[in-house]
């Protein structure tokens, strides 16, 4: 249903209509084998530990989930009505693939899942997310991540 | 999303994505990203298919072989849809009739509370089912949140009603603790039914969705800014605004 044409009416204008930011460039840095791979998750689902600050109206700060936090543990703040939750409130991997990404680590396929991953709220401007962005890029390489995956909502 | 490729990117990461709306990736450009076809809200597809979850999250992965970028490829599989059968046994948890007590001259809120008891056998066994509950935005007990949001309803509203955060954020987060509550519930019933399958029943037949759309009018029309705001664009989902009509 992530078709425009699947969506309702308003909220397809409004996506249509949403100015997207410019890059001036295609940065590239090549991955590692997938084998050699230590992966952390970002999404953008509004997640956070549960008694965490709830994300706000316009936030651009980040949550930081441990790789061992329970399911029971794991909390939806996000502002927008305009999406599903009712398949991630039976499964967290939906859009924190955890569970599967553990998985992939056990039988080798990846090297090793990172040991903190980190959520932002998608409903804010990117802009606004850069500066805490940067700052994870050096927290995601003090974790030895070298592949990260970004997970919408 | 796309700009978190970027700004990581250029920091010397390498990431791979998973998108969801593919115009915003054409326009973006991040360095790799997998375009889905799935409903918004569940970016890895069903829940509890552990073997379609892996494959779109193989796909994903699998666009770090890539030389050189930006790479947008299309996913091809889709989720499964629920077949007529599967569907005709997906009611909602038990038979509402809100209009029934509204009839009776009982408060929106008193019908509010009568189905939410009515729910609770439902949700019980969605605790059971899927090892947790998705309460917790706001903090607060599921009956603190229902206090807060009925004192909004009935035009007294609780002050500080979640510490911490403003009045208006408060009565969100609070609202989104009770939706959740009907959604765990809805979710506990046998059957395959989607999002929208879930979100139709819940705007189209419940006394809450009902107090939510009265609340919608209302706080719109208040001379407190946030709470204006929260009203017009955080309550009701813009696809069943259209249908507000359907309350009245």
């Amino acid at each position: 249903m992530a078709r425009l044409q699947d969506i309702d009416a308003l909220m397809r204008e409004e996506l249509i209509e949403l100015e997207c930011p410019k890059f001036g460039s295609d940065p590239w840095v090549d991955a590692p084998k997938l084998a050699e791979s230590r992966v952390a998750v970002i999404s953008t689902a509004g997640l956070q530990r549960r008694g965490d600050r709830p994300f706000d109206l316009g936030a651009a700060d980040y949550r930081v989930i441990l790789g061992e936090t329970a399911a029971e543990d794991l909390v939806m703040s996000h502002i927008s009505t305009n999406f599903d939750r009712a398949g991630y409130q039976q499964d967290m991997n939906v859009c924190f693939p955890i569970d599967r990404l553990n998985e992939l680590a056990e039988e080798g396929v990846i090297g090793s899942v990172a040991k903190y991953h980190y959520s932002f709220m998608g409903a804010t401007a990117p802009e606004d997310m850069e500066a805490p962005a940067r700052q994870l890029a050096g927290l995601l390489k003090a974790d030895n991540v070298n592949a990260v995956m970004l997970i919408p909502v | 999303m796309g700009g978190l490729a970027h700004y990581l990117e250029e920091d010397g990461l390498a990431t791979t994505q998973i998108s969801l709306i593919r115009l915003h990736s054409e326009k973006t450009r991040p360095p790799r990203a997998l375009w889905v076809p799935f409903e918004l809200g569940r970016p890895l597809g069903p829940p509890n298919d552990a073997a379609f979850q892996r494959r779109v999250l193989m796909a994903t992965l699998g666009l770090f072989a890539a030389k050189s970028g930006p790479v947008l490829e299309d996913y091809a599989e889709d989720a499964a849809k629920a077949t007529e059968d599967e569907m005709e046994g997906w009611v909602c948890p038990i038979n509402l009739s809100p209009p029934a007590l509204e009839s009776n001259g009982a408060a929106p809120d008193a019908g509010v509370i009568s189905e939410m008891k009515s729910l609770w056998p439902w949700y019980d066994m969605a605790l059971e089912k899927h090892g947790r509950n998705n309460l917790g935005a706001s903090g607060l007990a599921l009956e603190g949140a229902r206090s807060v949001v009925l004192s909004f309803s009935t035009g007294e509203p609780e002050e500080a009603s979640v510490p911490g955060v403003s009045r208006g954020e408060g009565l969100r987060l609070a609202v989104d603790d009770i939706k959740a509550f009907y959604v765990d519930a809805a979710t506990a019933q046998p059957g395959n039914a989607s999002g929208s399958d879930v979100q139709d029943w819940f705007w189209r037949e419940t006394a809450f969705a009902r107090l939510l759309h009265d609340m919608r009018r209302k706080l719109m029309a208040s001379s407190d800014e946030e709470l204006a705001l929260i009203g017009e664009w955080f309550l009701v989902p813009s696809s069943h605004l259209l249908e507000e009509s359907y309350y009245r």
